[in-house]
Protein backbone atom coordinates (compact mmCIF):
# COMPACT_ATOMS: atom_id res chain seq x y z
CA UNK A 1 0.00 0.00 0.00
CA UNK A 2 2.82 2.38 0.87
CA UNK A 3 5.01 1.46 -1.78
CA UNK A 4 2.06 1.47 -4.20
CA UNK A 5 1.43 5.39 -3.09
CA UNK A 6 4.92 6.19 -3.39
CA UNK A 7 5.67 4.63 -6.92
CA UNK A 8 2.33 6.86 -7.62
CA UNK A 9 3.96 9.66 -6.52
CA UNK A 10 7.20 9.24 -8.25
CA UNK A 11 5.35 8.95 -11.79
CA UNK A 12 3.39 11.78 -11.23
CA UNK A 13 6.58 13.96 -10.17
CA UNK A 14 7.94 12.12 -13.54
CA UNK A 15 4.92 13.16 -15.41
CA UNK A 16 5.00 16.75 -14.67
CA UNK A 17 9.37 16.89 -15.34
CA UNK A 18 8.58 15.37 -18.76
CA UNK A 19 5.52 17.23 -19.76
CA UNK A 20 7.35 20.23 -21.83
CA UNK A 21 9.32 17.97 -23.22
CA UNK A 22 6.72 15.68 -24.40
CA UNK A 23 4.79 18.66 -25.14
CA UNK A 24 6.92 21.38 -26.54
CA UNK A 25 4.19 23.77 -28.28
CA UNK A 26 4.61 27.41 -27.00
CA UNK A 27 0.81 27.39 -26.71
CA UNK A 28 0.70 24.15 -24.11
CA UNK A 29 3.59 25.22 -22.04
CA UNK A 30 1.92 28.72 -21.65
CA UNK A 31 -1.04 27.19 -20.47
CA UNK A 32 0.70 24.68 -18.08
CA UNK A 33 3.34 27.58 -16.49
CA UNK A 34 -0.21 29.38 -15.30
CA UNK A 35 -1.55 26.56 -14.33
CA UNK A 36 0.94 25.85 -11.80
CA UNK A 37 1.10 29.22 -11.01
CA UNK A 38 -2.43 28.74 -9.96
CA UNK A 39 -1.62 25.51 -8.21
CA UNK A 40 1.07 27.10 -6.14
CA UNK A 41 -1.08 29.89 -5.32
CA UNK A 42 -4.03 27.52 -4.24
CA UNK A 43 -1.69 25.32 -2.47
CA UNK A 44 -0.45 28.37 -0.55
CA UNK A 45 -4.21 30.03 0.02
CA UNK A 46 -5.34 26.40 0.58
CA UNK A 47 -2.30 26.27 3.96
CA UNK A 48 -4.47 29.62 5.62
CA UNK A 49 -7.82 29.40 4.76
CA UNK A 50 -8.48 25.80 4.24
CA UNK A 51 -6.53 24.53 7.29
CA UNK A 52 -8.09 27.46 9.42
CA UNK A 53 -11.51 28.34 8.07
CA UNK A 54 -11.49 31.95 7.54
CA UNK A 55 -11.82 32.48 3.83
CA UNK A 56 -9.15 35.11 2.79
CA UNK A 57 -10.91 37.08 -0.22
CA UNK A 58 -8.19 39.42 -0.58
CA UNK A 59 -4.65 37.32 -1.79
CA UNK A 60 -4.62 38.86 -4.81
CA UNK A 61 -3.26 42.13 -2.78
CA UNK A 62 -0.30 40.12 -2.21
CA UNK A 63 0.35 38.45 -5.75
CA UNK A 64 -0.03 42.04 -6.77
CA UNK A 65 2.55 42.99 -3.86
CA UNK A 66 5.18 40.26 -5.34
CA UNK A 67 4.48 41.39 -9.19
CA UNK A 68 4.97 45.18 -7.99
CA UNK A 69 8.35 44.36 -5.84
CA UNK A 70 10.15 42.41 -9.02
CA UNK A 71 9.40 44.69 -11.19
CA UNK A 72 10.61 47.21 -8.99
CA UNK A 73 13.94 45.18 -7.79
CA UNK A 74 14.72 44.44 -11.68
CA UNK A 75 14.16 48.02 -12.44
CA UNK A 76 16.27 49.64 -9.84
CA UNK A 77 18.57 47.05 -9.34
CA UNK A 78 19.16 46.90 -13.01
CA UNK A 79 19.25 42.79 -12.82
CA UNK A 80 19.74 42.15 -16.40
CA UNK A 81 17.28 39.38 -18.13
CA UNK A 82 17.95 35.71 -17.61
CA UNK A 83 18.22 33.47 -14.74
CA UNK A 84 18.75 36.34 -12.29
CA UNK A 85 15.17 37.51 -11.77
CA UNK A 86 14.73 34.16 -10.74
CA UNK A 87 17.34 34.77 -7.58
CA UNK A 88 14.89 37.73 -6.37
CA UNK A 89 12.13 35.40 -5.64
CA UNK A 90 12.46 34.71 -2.25
CA UNK A 91 12.70 38.44 -1.74
CA UNK A 92 9.61 39.42 -3.48
CA UNK A 93 8.20 36.43 -0.85
CA UNK A 94 9.11 38.43 2.02
CA UNK A 95 7.99 41.92 0.91
CA UNK A 96 4.46 40.00 0.38
CA UNK A 97 4.79 38.29 3.75
CA UNK A 98 5.96 42.26 5.29
CA UNK A 99 2.71 43.41 3.91
CA UNK A 100 0.42 40.38 5.32
CA UNK A 101 1.70 40.49 8.71
CA UNK A 102 0.28 43.97 9.57
CA UNK A 103 -2.81 43.19 6.93
CA UNK A 104 -3.55 39.97 8.78
CA UNK A 105 -2.66 41.02 11.78
CA UNK A 106 -5.88 43.60 11.41
CA UNK A 107 -8.13 41.59 9.67
CA UNK A 108 -7.73 38.17 12.16
CA UNK A 109 -9.32 40.41 14.68
CA UNK A 110 -12.75 39.75 12.97
CA UNK A 111 -14.43 36.09 11.69
CA UNK A 112 -16.43 34.69 9.58
CA UNK A 113 -18.20 36.96 7.06
CA UNK A 114 -16.55 40.18 8.36
CA UNK A 115 -13.23 38.78 7.98
CA UNK A 116 -13.81 38.00 4.12
CA UNK A 117 -15.27 41.92 3.89
CA UNK A 118 -12.17 43.14 5.39
CA UNK A 119 -9.77 41.24 3.22
CA UNK A 120 -11.73 41.78 0.36
CA UNK A 121 -11.76 46.07 1.33
CA UNK A 122 -7.61 45.59 2.29
CA UNK A 123 -7.38 44.38 -1.68
CA UNK A 124 -9.26 47.01 -2.92
CA UNK A 125 -7.10 49.76 -0.83
CA UNK A 126 -4.01 47.61 -2.32
CA UNK A 127 -5.27 48.24 -6.06
CA UNK A 128 -5.80 52.01 -5.30
CA UNK A 129 -2.28 52.51 -3.58
CA UNK A 130 -1.05 50.54 -7.38
CA UNK A 131 -3.09 52.93 -9.99
CA UNK A 132 -2.37 56.13 -7.41
CA UNK A 133 0.98 55.67 -5.97
CA UNK A 134 2.46 57.13 -9.24
CA UNK A 135 6.25 57.62 -8.49
CA UNK A 136 6.37 54.01 -6.73
CA UNK A 137 4.38 52.16 -9.72
CA UNK A 138 3.65 54.23 -12.49
CA UNK A 139 0.14 54.44 -12.03
CA UNK A 140 -1.94 52.82 -15.02
CA UNK A 141 0.92 53.35 -17.19
CA UNK A 142 2.36 50.51 -15.38
CA UNK A 143 6.40 48.65 -15.32
CA UNK A 144 7.51 46.66 -17.82
CA UNK A 145 10.30 43.89 -16.82
CA UNK A 146 13.66 42.24 -18.45
CA UNK A 147 12.79 40.04 -21.43
CA UNK A 148 14.97 37.16 -21.93
CA UNK A 149 15.71 37.71 -25.42
CA UNK A 150 18.34 34.68 -26.05
CA UNK A 151 15.08 32.10 -24.68
CA UNK A 152 13.90 31.65 -28.24
CA UNK A 153 10.54 30.01 -29.27
CA UNK A 154 10.05 26.48 -27.73
CA UNK A 155 12.37 26.80 -25.16
CA UNK A 156 11.21 30.29 -23.90
CA UNK A 157 8.45 28.95 -21.42
CA UNK A 158 10.98 25.91 -20.10
CA UNK A 159 12.57 27.78 -17.43
CA UNK A 160 9.59 29.18 -15.92
CA UNK A 161 7.68 25.98 -16.09
CA UNK A 162 10.50 24.39 -14.16
CA UNK A 163 10.93 27.31 -11.67
CA UNK A 164 6.91 27.75 -11.20
CA UNK A 165 7.11 23.69 -10.20
CA UNK A 166 9.53 23.83 -7.98
CA UNK A 167 7.79 26.56 -6.30
CA UNK A 168 4.75 24.30 -6.30
CA UNK A 169 6.87 21.38 -4.78
CA UNK A 170 8.04 23.79 -1.96
CA UNK A 171 4.25 24.89 -1.36
CA UNK A 172 3.02 20.89 -1.24
CA UNK A 173 5.81 20.25 0.79
CA UNK A 174 5.18 22.78 3.27
CA UNK A 175 1.45 21.95 3.60
CA UNK A 176 1.97 18.72 3.99
CA UNK A 177 4.38 18.94 6.80
CA UNK A 178 2.24 21.73 8.82
CA UNK A 179 -0.96 19.05 7.88
CA UNK A 180 1.08 16.69 9.70
CA UNK A 181 2.78 18.79 12.75
CA UNK A 182 1.15 19.81 16.07
CA UNK A 183 1.03 23.63 14.61
CA UNK A 184 -0.86 22.20 11.80
CA UNK A 185 -3.44 19.99 13.89
CA UNK A 186 -3.75 23.29 16.08
CA UNK A 187 -5.19 25.48 12.97
CA UNK A 188 -7.23 22.37 11.88
CA UNK A 189 -8.58 22.74 15.39
CA UNK A 190 -9.45 26.41 14.96
CA UNK A 191 -11.57 25.64 11.71
CA UNK A 192 -13.58 23.23 14.15
CA UNK A 193 -13.86 25.47 17.05
CA UNK A 194 -12.10 28.19 17.62
CA UNK A 195 -12.60 29.22 21.24
CA UNK A 196 -12.37 25.13 22.24
CA UNK A 197 -9.16 25.08 21.11
CA UNK A 198 -8.17 28.42 22.53
CA UNK A 199 -8.75 26.84 25.47
CA UNK A 200 -6.91 23.94 25.11
CA UNK A 201 -3.98 25.64 25.10
CA UNK A 202 -3.64 26.32 21.38
CA UNK A 203 -2.16 29.30 20.12
CA UNK A 204 -4.65 30.47 18.23
CA UNK A 205 -4.02 34.35 17.74
CA UNK A 206 -0.59 33.49 16.80
CA UNK A 207 -1.00 30.32 14.30
CA UNK A 208 -3.73 32.23 12.66
CA UNK A 209 -1.57 34.56 11.30
CA UNK A 210 1.35 32.68 10.98
CA UNK A 211 -0.21 30.65 8.94
CA UNK A 212 -1.44 33.83 6.69
CA UNK A 213 1.86 35.36 6.01
CA UNK A 214 2.78 31.75 5.19
CA UNK A 215 0.49 31.78 2.25
CA UNK A 216 0.72 35.47 1.37
CA UNK A 217 4.57 34.25 1.20
CA UNK A 218 4.09 31.88 -1.53
CA UNK A 219 0.97 34.03 -3.41
CA UNK A 220 3.75 36.90 -3.22
CA UNK A 221 6.44 34.76 -5.18
CA UNK A 222 3.90 33.37 -7.89
CA UNK A 223 3.30 36.69 -8.78
CA UNK A 224 6.70 38.25 -9.11
CA UNK A 225 6.49 34.90 -11.48
CA UNK A 226 4.05 36.00 -13.28
CA UNK A 227 5.01 39.18 -13.92
CA UNK A 228 8.44 38.23 -15.33
CA UNK A 229 6.74 35.69 -17.40
CA UNK A 230 4.13 38.24 -18.97
CA UNK A 231 6.84 41.16 -18.95
CA UNK A 232 4.74 43.61 -17.93
CA UNK A 233 2.15 44.91 -15.04
CA UNK A 234 -0.41 47.12 -14.47
CA UNK A 235 -2.19 47.75 -11.96
CA UNK A 236 -5.59 45.93 -13.20
CA UNK A 237 -4.06 43.08 -13.66
CA UNK A 238 -1.32 42.48 -10.77
CA UNK A 239 -4.29 43.35 -8.60
CA UNK A 240 -7.11 40.99 -9.74
CA UNK A 241 -9.93 40.45 -7.55
CA UNK A 242 -11.01 37.36 -10.32
CA UNK A 243 -8.18 35.99 -8.71
CA UNK A 244 -9.28 35.44 -5.42
CA UNK A 245 -12.48 34.16 -7.01
CA UNK A 246 -10.51 31.64 -9.01
CA UNK A 247 -8.45 30.28 -6.20
CA UNK A 248 -11.72 30.29 -4.14
CA UNK A 249 -13.35 28.03 -6.86
CA UNK A 250 -10.39 25.73 -7.37
CA UNK A 251 -9.83 25.16 -3.94
CA UNK A 252 -13.40 24.28 -2.95
CA UNK A 253 -13.30 22.56 -6.50
CA UNK A 254 -10.65 20.18 -5.50
CA UNK A 255 -11.61 20.35 -1.90
CA UNK A 256 -10.99 22.36 0.75
CA UNK A 257 -8.50 22.26 3.58
CA UNK A 258 -7.02 18.79 1.59
CA UNK A 259 -3.57 18.26 0.78
CA UNK A 260 -3.99 17.55 -2.68
CA UNK A 261 -7.29 19.07 -3.47
CA UNK A 262 -5.68 22.83 -4.49
CA UNK A 263 -3.59 21.40 -6.63
CA UNK A 264 -6.49 19.02 -8.49
CA UNK A 265 -8.31 21.98 -8.62
CA UNK A 266 -6.11 24.43 -10.33
CA UNK A 267 -5.54 21.43 -12.60
CA UNK A 268 -9.32 21.29 -14.34
CA UNK A 269 -10.04 24.94 -13.61
CA UNK A 270 -6.78 26.80 -15.29
CA UNK A 271 -6.35 24.69 -18.49
CA UNK A 272 -10.21 24.86 -19.10
CA UNK A 273 -10.44 28.08 -18.56
CA UNK A 274 -7.88 28.77 -21.36
CA UNK A 275 -9.26 26.81 -23.44
CA UNK A 276 -13.12 28.29 -23.12
CA UNK A 277 -11.20 31.37 -23.83
CA UNK A 278 -9.55 30.79 -26.60
CA UNK A 279 -12.51 28.50 -28.04
CA UNK A 280 -15.36 30.66 -27.18
CA UNK A 281 -14.20 34.14 -26.23
CA UNK A 282 -15.43 36.00 -29.13
CA UNK A 283 -19.21 35.41 -28.14
CA UNK A 284 -18.17 35.21 -24.71
CA UNK A 285 -19.90 32.10 -24.77
CA UNK A 286 -16.76 30.68 -22.49
CA UNK A 287 -18.12 32.56 -19.64
CA UNK A 288 -21.65 30.67 -19.48
CA UNK A 289 -19.73 27.03 -20.18
CA UNK A 290 -17.78 28.11 -17.17
CA UNK A 291 -20.68 29.31 -15.05
CA UNK A 292 -22.84 25.76 -16.20
CA UNK A 293 -19.49 23.74 -15.07
CA UNK A 294 -19.33 25.14 -11.58
CA UNK A 295 -22.91 24.89 -10.87
CA UNK A 296 -22.66 21.10 -12.13
CA UNK A 297 -19.68 20.71 -9.85
CA UNK A 298 -21.42 22.45 -6.58
CA UNK A 299 -24.78 20.06 -6.71
CA UNK A 300 -23.02 17.06 -7.22
CA UNK A 301 -19.79 17.49 -5.34
CA UNK A 302 -20.36 19.88 -2.74
CA UNK A 303 -17.17 18.87 -0.46
CA UNK A 304 -14.86 19.07 -3.57
CA UNK A 305 -13.64 16.28 -5.46
CA UNK A 306 -10.93 14.57 -2.74
CA UNK A 307 -13.02 14.17 -0.33
CA UNK A 308 -15.49 12.65 -2.14
CA UNK A 309 -13.23 10.24 -4.01
CA UNK A 310 -11.79 9.52 -1.04
CA UNK A 311 -15.07 8.68 1.06
CA UNK A 312 -16.21 6.03 -1.59
CA UNK A 313 -12.27 4.50 -1.79
CA UNK A 314 -13.09 3.96 1.96
CA UNK A 315 -16.54 3.02 1.26
CA UNK A 316 -15.31 0.28 -0.85
CA UNK A 317 -12.33 -0.47 0.94
CA UNK A 318 -14.39 -1.75 3.85
CA UNK A 319 -16.84 -2.88 2.10
CA UNK A 320 -14.31 -5.54 0.55
CA UNK A 321 -12.49 -6.19 4.18
CA UNK A 322 -15.64 -6.55 6.21
CA UNK A 323 -16.43 -9.33 3.26
CA UNK A 324 -13.22 -10.75 3.91
CA UNK A 325 -12.57 -10.80 7.69
CA UNK A 326 -14.21 -9.79 10.70
CA UNK A 327 -17.20 -7.35 10.46
CA UNK A 328 -15.05 -4.01 12.01
CA UNK A 329 -18.18 -1.55 11.19
CA UNK A 330 -21.01 -3.36 12.95
CA UNK A 331 -18.74 -2.41 16.45
CA UNK A 332 -19.34 1.46 15.07
CA UNK A 333 -23.54 1.37 14.96
CA UNK A 334 -23.54 -0.46 18.28
CA UNK A 335 -23.87 3.06 19.99
CA UNK A 336 -25.81 2.10 23.40
CA UNK A 337 -24.23 -1.46 24.08
CA UNK A 338 -21.01 0.06 24.06
CA UNK A 339 -20.76 1.92 27.61
CA UNK A 340 -21.22 -1.41 29.37
CA UNK A 341 -19.18 -3.13 27.44
CA UNK A 342 -16.52 -0.31 27.53
CA UNK A 343 -16.78 -0.56 31.53
CA UNK A 344 -15.85 -4.21 31.70
CA UNK A 345 -12.97 -3.66 30.16
CA UNK A 346 -11.27 -1.09 31.69
CA UNK A 347 -8.28 -0.46 34.12
CA UNK A 348 -8.30 2.68 36.66
CA UNK B 1 -6.46 23.65 51.75
CA UNK B 2 -8.86 25.16 48.80
CA UNK B 3 -7.14 24.73 45.40
CA UNK B 4 -9.97 26.60 43.46
CA UNK B 5 -11.36 29.60 44.73
CA UNK B 6 -13.71 32.70 43.56
CA UNK B 7 -13.80 35.22 46.19
CA UNK B 8 -16.69 37.94 45.62
CA UNK B 9 -16.61 37.59 42.07
CA UNK B 10 -19.71 39.81 40.24
CA UNK B 11 -20.48 39.40 36.77
CA UNK B 12 -23.45 41.43 34.91
CA UNK B 13 -24.60 41.64 31.30
CA UNK B 14 -26.02 44.14 30.43
CA UNK B 15 -28.93 45.19 32.87
CA UNK B 16 -28.66 40.94 34.06
CA UNK B 17 -26.71 40.10 37.39
CA UNK B 18 -25.28 37.03 36.91
CA UNK B 19 -23.12 36.94 39.30
CA UNK B 20 -23.32 38.78 43.10
CA UNK B 21 -20.55 39.25 44.91
CA UNK B 22 -20.18 35.37 44.29
CA UNK B 23 -17.27 33.12 46.59
CA UNK B 24 -16.62 29.33 46.34
CA UNK B 25 -13.46 27.54 47.47
CA UNK B 26 -13.15 24.08 46.13
CA UNK B 27 -11.22 22.09 48.88
CA UNK B 28 -7.66 19.72 47.04
CA UNK B 29 -8.65 16.19 46.25
CA UNK B 30 -12.35 16.83 46.58
CA UNK B 31 -15.36 15.91 43.99
CA UNK B 32 -17.58 19.19 44.97
CA UNK B 33 -21.24 19.49 43.21
CA UNK B 34 -22.21 22.81 42.07
CA UNK B 35 -26.68 22.72 42.15
CA UNK B 36 -28.80 25.80 41.66
CA UNK B 37 -31.99 26.32 39.60
CA UNK B 38 -31.28 27.81 35.85
CA UNK B 39 -30.04 30.62 35.89
CA UNK B 40 -28.67 30.95 38.93
CA UNK B 41 -25.22 31.52 37.36
CA UNK B 42 -23.86 27.73 37.49
CA UNK B 43 -22.50 28.39 34.19
CA UNK B 44 -21.33 31.92 34.42
CA UNK B 45 -18.98 31.07 37.59
CA UNK B 46 -17.53 28.31 35.16
CA UNK B 47 -16.95 30.86 32.72
CA UNK B 48 -14.93 33.34 35.06
CA UNK B 49 -13.26 30.45 36.46
CA UNK B 50 -11.66 29.25 33.52
CA UNK B 51 -11.25 32.41 31.22
CA UNK B 52 -14.18 32.25 28.94
CA UNK B 53 -15.88 35.38 30.78
CA UNK B 54 -14.29 38.70 32.43
CA UNK B 55 -15.19 39.31 35.88
CA UNK B 56 -16.46 42.81 36.49
CA UNK B 57 -15.26 42.22 40.12
CA UNK B 58 -13.67 40.09 42.81
CA UNK B 59 -10.85 37.57 41.84
CA UNK B 60 -10.50 34.10 41.07
CA UNK B 61 -7.27 32.28 42.83
CA UNK B 62 -5.86 28.46 41.88
CA UNK B 63 -3.00 27.07 44.01
CA UNK B 64 -2.75 30.69 45.56
CA UNK B 65 -2.20 32.17 42.49
CA UNK B 66 -4.44 34.76 41.17
CA UNK B 67 -5.66 33.82 37.14
CA UNK B 68 -8.10 36.68 37.70
CA UNK B 69 -9.32 37.37 33.90
CA UNK B 70 -6.27 35.24 32.36
CA UNK B 71 -7.06 33.63 28.90
CA UNK B 72 -8.76 30.54 28.73
CA UNK B 73 -5.42 29.29 27.16
CA UNK B 74 -3.94 30.52 30.31
CA UNK B 75 -5.80 28.95 32.69
CA UNK B 76 -5.91 25.49 30.73
CA UNK B 77 -2.15 25.14 31.26
CA UNK B 78 -2.18 26.58 34.71
CA UNK B 79 -3.79 23.09 35.32
CA UNK B 80 -7.90 23.20 34.77
CA UNK B 81 -9.85 21.62 32.87
CA UNK B 82 -13.48 21.90 32.02
CA UNK B 83 -15.91 20.02 29.89
CA UNK B 84 -19.04 22.11 28.37
CA UNK B 85 -23.01 22.13 28.87
CA UNK B 86 -23.28 21.47 24.92
CA UNK B 87 -20.19 19.24 24.16
CA UNK B 88 -17.88 20.77 22.59
CA UNK B 89 -15.41 18.74 20.53
CA UNK B 90 -13.51 19.15 17.43
CA UNK B 91 -15.83 17.33 14.96
CA UNK B 92 -13.90 16.99 11.74
CA UNK B 93 -11.23 15.58 13.54
CA UNK B 94 -10.94 11.93 14.03
CA UNK B 95 -11.07 10.87 17.70
CA UNK B 96 -7.30 10.22 17.87
CA UNK B 97 -6.92 14.00 16.66
CA UNK B 98 -8.90 15.48 19.12
CA UNK B 99 -7.02 13.71 21.88
CA UNK B 100 -3.75 15.33 20.49
CA UNK B 101 -5.13 18.82 19.80
CA UNK B 102 -5.45 19.32 23.78
CA UNK B 103 -1.72 17.83 24.33
CA UNK B 104 0.19 21.12 23.43
CA UNK B 105 3.76 21.86 23.56
CA UNK B 106 5.50 24.57 24.38
CA UNK B 107 8.36 25.97 22.02
CA UNK B 108 8.49 26.51 17.91
CA UNK B 109 10.45 22.90 16.88
CA UNK B 110 8.18 20.93 19.09
CA UNK B 111 5.35 23.00 17.02
CA UNK B 112 6.72 22.04 13.70
CA UNK B 113 7.34 18.05 14.86
CA UNK B 114 4.53 15.84 14.25
CA UNK B 115 1.47 16.01 16.09
CA UNK B 116 1.42 12.07 17.22
CA UNK B 117 4.38 11.71 19.08
CA UNK B 118 5.34 8.19 20.27
CA UNK B 119 5.15 9.02 23.93
CA UNK B 120 1.77 11.25 23.38
CA UNK B 121 -0.01 8.53 20.95
CA UNK B 122 0.57 5.52 23.65
CA UNK B 123 -1.51 8.24 26.22
CA UNK B 124 -3.72 9.15 24.17
CA UNK B 125 -4.69 5.75 23.26
CA UNK B 126 -4.33 4.90 27.04
CA UNK B 127 -7.00 7.74 28.11
CA UNK B 128 -9.24 6.25 24.84
CA UNK B 129 -8.94 3.04 26.56
CA UNK B 130 -9.54 4.78 30.31
CA UNK B 131 -13.10 6.24 28.93
CA UNK B 132 -13.59 3.26 26.66
CA UNK B 133 -13.51 4.38 23.06
CA UNK B 134 -10.80 3.02 21.53
CA UNK B 135 -11.92 1.15 18.92
CA UNK B 136 -13.49 4.38 17.62
CA UNK B 137 -10.24 6.23 17.28
CA UNK B 138 -10.20 6.43 13.69
CA UNK B 139 -13.54 8.02 13.15
CA UNK B 140 -14.49 11.73 12.62
CA UNK B 141 -15.55 12.83 15.94
CA UNK B 142 -18.77 13.94 14.54
CA UNK B 143 -19.67 10.51 13.92
CA UNK B 144 -19.80 9.61 17.50
CA UNK B 145 -23.22 9.56 20.30
CA UNK B 146 -23.96 11.85 21.96
CA UNK B 147 -22.23 10.34 24.92
CA UNK B 148 -19.52 9.42 23.18
CA UNK B 149 -18.80 13.11 22.52
CA UNK B 150 -19.18 13.45 25.83
CA UNK B 151 -16.52 10.87 26.98
CA UNK B 152 -14.21 12.50 24.42
CA UNK B 153 -14.25 15.61 25.51
CA UNK B 154 -13.90 14.32 29.20
CA UNK B 155 -10.96 12.22 27.69
CA UNK B 156 -8.77 14.89 25.51
CA UNK B 157 -9.23 17.08 28.64
CA UNK B 158 -7.31 14.45 30.51
CA UNK B 159 -4.09 14.47 28.17
CA UNK B 160 -2.81 17.46 30.01
CA UNK B 161 -2.91 16.27 33.57
CA UNK B 162 -5.15 18.54 34.88
CA UNK B 163 -5.29 18.96 38.29
CA UNK B 164 -8.80 19.95 38.54
CA UNK B 165 -11.65 19.53 36.20
CA UNK B 166 -14.69 21.61 35.78
CA UNK B 167 -17.52 18.99 34.32
CA UNK B 168 -20.65 21.18 33.38
CA UNK B 169 -23.47 18.97 33.10
CA UNK B 170 -21.77 15.65 32.64
CA UNK B 171 -25.04 13.31 32.92
CA UNK B 172 -27.48 15.63 30.53
CA UNK B 173 -28.80 13.63 27.92
CA UNK B 174 -26.86 10.84 28.65
CA UNK B 175 -28.42 7.26 29.31
CA UNK B 176 -28.16 6.02 33.02
CA UNK B 177 -25.61 3.02 32.14
CA UNK B 178 -23.49 5.76 30.73
CA UNK B 179 -23.96 8.20 33.47
CA UNK B 180 -22.69 4.98 35.98
CA UNK B 181 -19.91 4.82 33.69
CA UNK B 182 -18.86 8.51 34.28
CA UNK B 183 -19.31 8.30 37.92
CA UNK B 184 -17.23 5.28 38.02
CA UNK B 185 -14.16 6.91 36.04
CA UNK B 186 -14.54 10.56 37.90
CA UNK B 187 -14.00 8.12 41.19
CA UNK B 188 -10.83 7.22 39.82
CA UNK B 189 -9.55 9.92 38.71
CA UNK B 190 -9.96 11.37 41.96
CA UNK B 191 -8.14 8.30 43.90
CA UNK B 192 -5.35 9.70 41.81
CA UNK B 193 -5.81 12.94 42.97
CA UNK B 194 -7.74 15.20 40.26
CA UNK B 195 -9.93 17.32 42.05
CA UNK B 196 -13.54 18.30 40.46
CA UNK B 197 -16.09 20.66 40.21
CA UNK B 198 -19.29 19.54 39.18
CA UNK B 199 -22.85 21.27 37.55
CA UNK B 200 -25.38 18.98 37.32
CA UNK B 201 -29.11 19.01 37.75
CA UNK B 202 -29.32 14.81 38.23
CA UNK B 203 -29.71 15.01 41.22
CA UNK B 204 -29.01 11.65 42.33
CA UNK B 205 -26.03 11.84 40.67
CA UNK B 206 -24.50 14.87 42.60
CA UNK B 207 -25.57 13.53 45.31
CA UNK B 208 -23.99 10.03 45.12
CA UNK B 209 -20.84 11.26 43.62
CA UNK B 210 -19.57 14.55 45.17
CA UNK B 211 -18.36 14.66 49.20
CA UNK B 212 -19.27 18.26 48.97
CA UNK B 213 -22.17 20.24 47.26
CA UNK B 214 -22.75 24.14 46.70
CA UNK B 215 -25.90 25.54 46.11
CA UNK B 216 -26.40 28.79 44.44
CA UNK B 217 -29.17 31.42 43.94
CA UNK B 218 -29.70 34.44 42.15
CA UNK B 219 -25.81 34.62 41.10
CA UNK B 220 -24.11 33.60 44.70
CA UNK B 221 -23.71 30.48 47.05
CA UNK B 222 -26.94 30.49 49.37
CA UNK B 223 -25.87 27.02 51.44
CA UNK B 224 -22.98 24.27 51.69
CA UNK B 225 -22.16 21.37 53.05
CA UNK B 226 -22.38 17.35 52.60
CA UNK B 227 -25.18 15.87 50.28
CA UNK B 228 -26.99 15.05 53.41
CA UNK B 229 -27.14 18.64 55.01
CA UNK B 230 -28.06 20.17 51.61
CA UNK B 231 -30.79 17.86 51.17
CA UNK B 232 -32.49 18.89 54.54
CA UNK B 233 -31.57 22.54 54.40
CA UNK B 234 -34.89 24.87 53.92
CA UNK B 235 -33.09 27.62 52.09
CA UNK B 236 -32.35 25.19 49.15
CA UNK B 237 -35.61 23.76 49.48
CA UNK B 238 -36.99 27.58 48.76
CA UNK B 239 -34.91 28.14 45.94
CA UNK B 240 -36.06 25.49 43.97
CA UNK B 241 -39.55 25.14 44.78
CA UNK B 242 -40.57 28.71 46.37
CA UNK B 243 -40.17 32.65 45.78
Amino acid sequence: MRTAKIVGLAALLIAFIAFPQVFPNPATTTIAVFTLLYATSTTAWNIFSGYTGYIALGHAAYFGVGAYAMALMCQDWHVLAGYSPFLLLPLTGLVAAAFALPLGWISLRTRKHTFVVITIAMFFIMQLMAFNLRSITNGSTGLSLPIPGEWHGDFFNVPFYYVTLILLLLALGLSWWIRNSKYGLGLLAIRDDEDRALGLGVKTGSSKLIAFVISAFFVGMAGALHAYFVGSIFPAFAFDPLFDVALALMTFLGGLGTLSGPIVGALIVEPAQQFFTMQFSKNGYYLIIYGALFLAIILLLPEGIVPTLSKYWLKWKTARSSTMSAPAPAEVVDQEQLSVRAKDGVKP
Amino acid sequence: MSLLEAHDVSKAFGGIRALEACSIAVEQGSITGLIGPNGSGKTTLFNVMTGYETVDRGDVRFDGKSITNATPDRVFQAGIGRTFQLTRIFPRLTVLENMHVAAQREGIRALLSRWSSSHEQRRALELLDFVGITHLKDLPAANLSYGQKKLLEFAYILIAEPRVILLDEPAGGVNPTMINHLADRIHALNQRGVTFLVVEHNMEFVMGLCDRVMVMHHGSKIAEGSPAEIRQNPAVLEAYLGD
